[in-house]
């Protein structure tokens, strides 16, 4: 007896040790501190479910260690025959009636946290932007702006956004945990949510849904900026000088080798970049808006953002994303010629806002 | 065909029996053995994915490599470990316990093992080729698109396999509506039957489901249609319903058999009926009817609605209802028992508290908005894993130290049945408990590598210990297996001395016909009963008289072979279409063993009275 409890003592301290250590995640990715509209609902809805169930549990746990206590064969009773019992109407009634009742006070509150975050009534009036999954990267063409942008998703704080997302290949998942639950990108049908943030800063996005050898690596970041500072960037991006030289020699002739390296066959480096429409039909575009690259939050949406990581992805994208659609489709580069065009991509950087203005 | 001579037969000899039985305490054993063995391919494939997670941005194994890993490992666990054991445990002990002498198909049976078997195989053949990567759920169209020919085998594995379990399904819900022995009404019927039978009708309506999906995937991979194609006017989410409305009632049926099995156990060792029996019972029939109407809770995320979840998300949360009344019927029959723990007992007992945490995540889960945050993370896997290993695989492995020397007539070993299942248990906790925070914390599942400086190493890391410790459980239950095998204690016919159901009042291991004479059953629980009257076993119901008993036949096998072989043809037919000679050789070989079947009469054969009454029982 004294061993078993032991045991079981043993493992449960080793259990909320192991809690301790991990705690609850790091700030700009943890759904558990919510830091927007959508993540809040959801935590309302896990806190109050983990409430009742841990109350159900514990009442479990209490009559199942009274019993296992109390009535536990103990030596000289190997012929004691308990009495058959065969039920009891009342306890049995109670034990119905008081889980309807918890799930009831669960189910209303579920009920109305799902009709309120799909209402898209007012979306007309707010910001919209289209989103489109492609493996193993995210594109994000602001509606009625002429803005398309991939990968870092800028929003102003306090308002919503809706997301009106579609897959150009496979199913994918829009997630960023710390501001809101997620929705699938089907490639069927348009799936719409809206996300708001109250606090500015950058929030780490993931792929949620399987979507191939490379569905680990799918990460973005939705950048929280004050709404002056969103329609500064957004003043910025409209206005970006296409025709503009790079200052440094190297960058210039980056460009060149960009321009001649079928770059442009999938990269636009104009943010308005007509011609790309939303819809099921796979028209592009192919390969992420570079428009201000210069200021992106990573390299290929998980290496630390320099030159060094981006003339390696240049280099040998299969070696960093496996499965993704650029490896093959341009001639062999020299590291000096992969230089050069990290170089060109590097300097672009069309607005003052960028991920640090988010506090990154 | 008898035991006795059985154990005089040469090597040879021996696997024809083993070959062409159709005794279902045989195909009982054939049906644990392949699951057994497909288990451990599963806990191996799981030790490579905890390997690969034990640190961040890890490169033990490639991402390609570790899709395929973590698609067989959820497929083989479901459809080629669990239920095939669960299956292999029906097989065996409902018979017994209803006083039948075999099933109502003998040679149906065999050819659901076989061709459960055959598939199973013939997925696992992919490994030299190339798995499936689409996850064990599939999905178009990322399944659709892959590459190779993974898909093709999981296509045509699971097609074959399934078919297989159907037959199972159809052959148990006959057996017990027509073959119980005098007395036995349906209202008397052990629980652990109860459950195969509700078990045995989710089978007979879901697999359909999954059948239908895995054809239209099959048409779209092979035939060049376009049932899950967007592009040509196709909808994949067609796919996502057909998979859950199979899958959903695929976890009850998962789940039911076990919950029969603690009804066994937990009254033979308190020494106290099941309380609260006809509620079960009800339970039992209100979960697997709920079980249909819930299948739209894994796509909560796809975007079916604010209605369709609702309404979906309330009917989950109901099921949590008829679970409960369950979990305190259990307890209530160990409250004022006479409680003796043994490895058995601690399976069952260890499972009330997981199994617990297992349902109280589940009605977290039904929160549909709170599913936003839980959908597709570490929690959804903590999630399922405290239901099918703290739920399945803890019955499966008591009901396996419980009616073990039933089946084979040895214990297991008390010390090593105890330290596997500390190991285990501690293991599993440590594996998946922690699972659910790092899912909150942000990770997603299926995915290759973490990153670093995400916060989720250690958690990760808790949780590749945890694995090895679970492994070590399993090597001592196998440990445990061999030993007893060489050398274990004999069992009598009431094992554990406090046996209250049919199956306890025949030899360990029972002849094959079971029952010379069939019993007459006077109540619930009839050994009790009669033990308490003072009688020594059951009154026979019948005098003895010669046993009318189905011949062994090799056809299931053949046919099966046949079905392998035109599976095979099928799935490289795409590339080269010689490989049509193999699809129309197979099928002709299964089409001519089943004419063959049906044209050739067999009567089965008779055990005279002479032999019976010189055996004894």
């Amino acid at each position: 007896m004294r061993g078993w409890m032991g045991k079981t003592k043993v493992f449960f301290v080793f259990m909320l040790l192991a809690l301790f250590l991990a705690g609850c995640g790091i700030e700009n990715l943890t759904a558990l501190e919510p830091k927007g509209y959508g993540a809040e609902k959801s935590m309302d809805l896990i806190l109050l479910t983990t409430l009742i169930m841990t109350g159900v549990f514990i009442v479990v746990m209490v009559i199942y260690v009274i019993t296992l206590v109390r009535f536990r064969r103990k030596k000289g009773q190997e012929n004691y025959i308990p009495e058959q019992v065969e039920g009891n109407h009342k306890l049995e009634v109670i034990w119905t009636v008081i889980p309807i009742i918890l799930v009831l006070v669960i189910a209303v509150p579920t009920v109305l946290a799902t009709f309120d975050l799909s209402d898209d009534s007012k979306a007309d009036e707010l910001i919209n932007v289209n989103v489109k999954g492609n493996q193993y990267w995210w594109h994000f063409e602001y509606a009625g702006e002429e803005i398309q942008t991939s990968q870092d998703l800028y929003i102003p704080t306090g308002e919503r956004v809706y997301l009106h997302m579609l897959s150009s290949d496979v199913i994918h998942s829009f997630w960023v945990p710390s501001i809101s639950g997620k929705m699938d990108v089907n490639a069927e049908n348009v799936n719409t949510m809206y996300i708001e943030a109250y606090d500015e800063g950058v929030y780490w996005g993931k792929c949620a849904e399987l979507c191939g050898p490379s569905h680990s690596l799918m990460d973005f970041k939705v950048i929280a900026v004050s709404p002056d500072e969103y329609d500064e960037w957004v003043n910025d991006m409209q206005n970006v000088d296409t025709d503009a030289e790079p200052e440094n020699a190297v960058a210039q002739e980056g460009q060149e080798l960009f321009e001649a390296n079928n770059c442009m066959n999938c990269h636009a480096t104009d943010s308005a970049a007509s011609g790309i429409e939303a819809g099921p039909q796979n028209n592009g575009p192919f390969g992420p808006n570079l428009t201000n690259f210069g200021d992106r939050s990573r390299v290929a949406g998980i290496l630390e953002h320099n030159k060094e990581n981006l003339v390696d992805w240049i280099m040998d994208p299969e070696s960093i994303k496996p499965g993704n659609k650029m490896t093959g489709q341009y001639p062999e580069l020299s590291q000096d010629e992969a230089e050069s065009i990290a170089e060109y991509l590097l300097q672009l950087q069309p607005s003052e806002i960028t991920p640090e203005s988010a506090g990154d | 065909m008898g035991m006795t001579s059985a154990q005089k037969r040469g090597f040879g000899a021996t696997l024809w029996d083993w070959l062409t039985t159709v005794d279902h305490k045989k195909i009982g054993i054939l049906y644990m053995a392949g699951g057994g063995f497909f288990f451990l391919m599963g806990g191996l494939e799981a030790v490579i994915i905890r390997i690969q997670l034990m640190s961040p941005e890890n490169n033990f194994i490639s991402a390609g490599l570790y899709n395929e890993m973590i698609t067989m490992h959820g497929t083989t666990m479901i459809f080629l470990a669990a239920m095939p054991i669960l299956l292999g445990l029906m097989n065996f002990i409902m018979p017994l316990q209803i006083g039948a002498r075999d099933v109502a198909f003998p040679f149906l049976n065999s050819l659901g093992f076989w061709l459960f078997l055959f598939g199973g195989v013939l997925l696992n053949l992919s490994w030299f080729t190339g798995a499936p990567d689409a996850g064990w759920t599939n999905y178009a169209p990322l399944s659709i698109q892959s590459p190779g020919h993974g898909i093709d085998f999981y296509i045509m594995g699971l097609q074959l396999s399934g078919a297989g379990t159907l037959m199972g399904g159809i052959n148990f819900i006959v057996t017990i509506v027509l073959m119980r022995a005098p007395g036995m009404t349906y209202m008397r019927m052990p629980l652990f039957t109860w459950t195969t039978f509700v078990a045995s009708i989710l089978i007979l309506f879901a697999f359909p489901a999954l059948t239908v999906g895995l054809f239209l995937m099959m048409f779209d991979r092979m035939f060049g249609s376009a049932f899950f194609d967007a592009a040509l006017g196709g909808n994949a989410v067609i796919w996502q319903h057909l998979f859950w409305i199979f899958g959903h009632p695929e976890v009850y049926i998962l789940i039911l058999p076990v919950f029969g099995v603690f009804s066994e156990v937990f009254p033979t060792f308190a020494k106290k009926r099941l309380f609260g029996y006809t509620a079960m019972v009800f339970a039992t029939f209100l979960i697997a009817f709920l079980g249909f109407m819930v299948w739209a809770h894994h796509m909560f995320t796809v975007g079916l609605g604010p209605v369709a979840n609702s309404i979906f998300a309330v009917a989950t949360m109901a099921i949590a209802v008829p679970t409960g009344i369950k979990i305190f019927n259990w307890l209530f029959t160990l409250w004022g028992g006479s409680i003796k723990i043994n490895s058995a007992m601690l399976w069952a007992l260890a499972f009330i508290p997981s199994f617990t945490i297992g349902g109280m995540t589940g009605v977290m889960l039904a929160s549909a908005v709170a599913d936003y945050q839980y959908h597709d993370t570490y929690f959804v896997i903590g999630h399922f894993h405290y239901v099918i290993v703290g739920g399945t695989v803890f019955g499966i492995l008591s009901g396996l130290h419980y009616w073990w020397p039933k089946m084979f007539g040895k214990y297991l070993h008390e010390g090593l049945g105890q330290l596997s299942f500390w190991t285990f248990f501690v293991g599993f906790h440590l594996t998946f408990f922690i699972q659910h925070f790092l899912g909150l914390m942000g990770m997603p599942r299926r995915y290759w590598v973490f990153l670093e400086n995400q916060g989720l190493d250690t958690g990760n890391l808790i949780s590749s210990i945890g694995a090895f410790f679970m492994s070590f459980g399993v090597i001592v239950f196998l440990i445990n297996i061999i030993l007893t095998t060489i050398k274990g204690k004999k069992a009598p016919r009431d094992a554990w001395g406090s046996g209250r159901t049919l199956e306890w009042s025949i030899s360990s291991p029972p002849v094959h016909y079971n029952y010379k004479q069939l019993p007459l059953v006077r109540g619930l629980d009839p050994l009790w009963i009669e033990k308490m009257e003072g009688n020594k076993n059951m009154t026979p119901a019948e005098p003895v008289d010669e046993i009318h008993m189905p011949n062994g036949s090799i056809l299931p096998l053949i046919i099966t072979i046949g079905m392998t072989i035109a599976s095979y043809g099928f799935i490289y037919q795409t590339g080269n279409k010689l490989w049509l000679i193999a699809v129309y050789s197979g099928m002709a070989i299964a089409l001519i063993s089943m004419l063959t079947r049906s044209l050739k009469d067999d009567h089965g054969h008779h055990i005279p009275k002479e032999e019976l009454e010189r055996i004894g029982d």
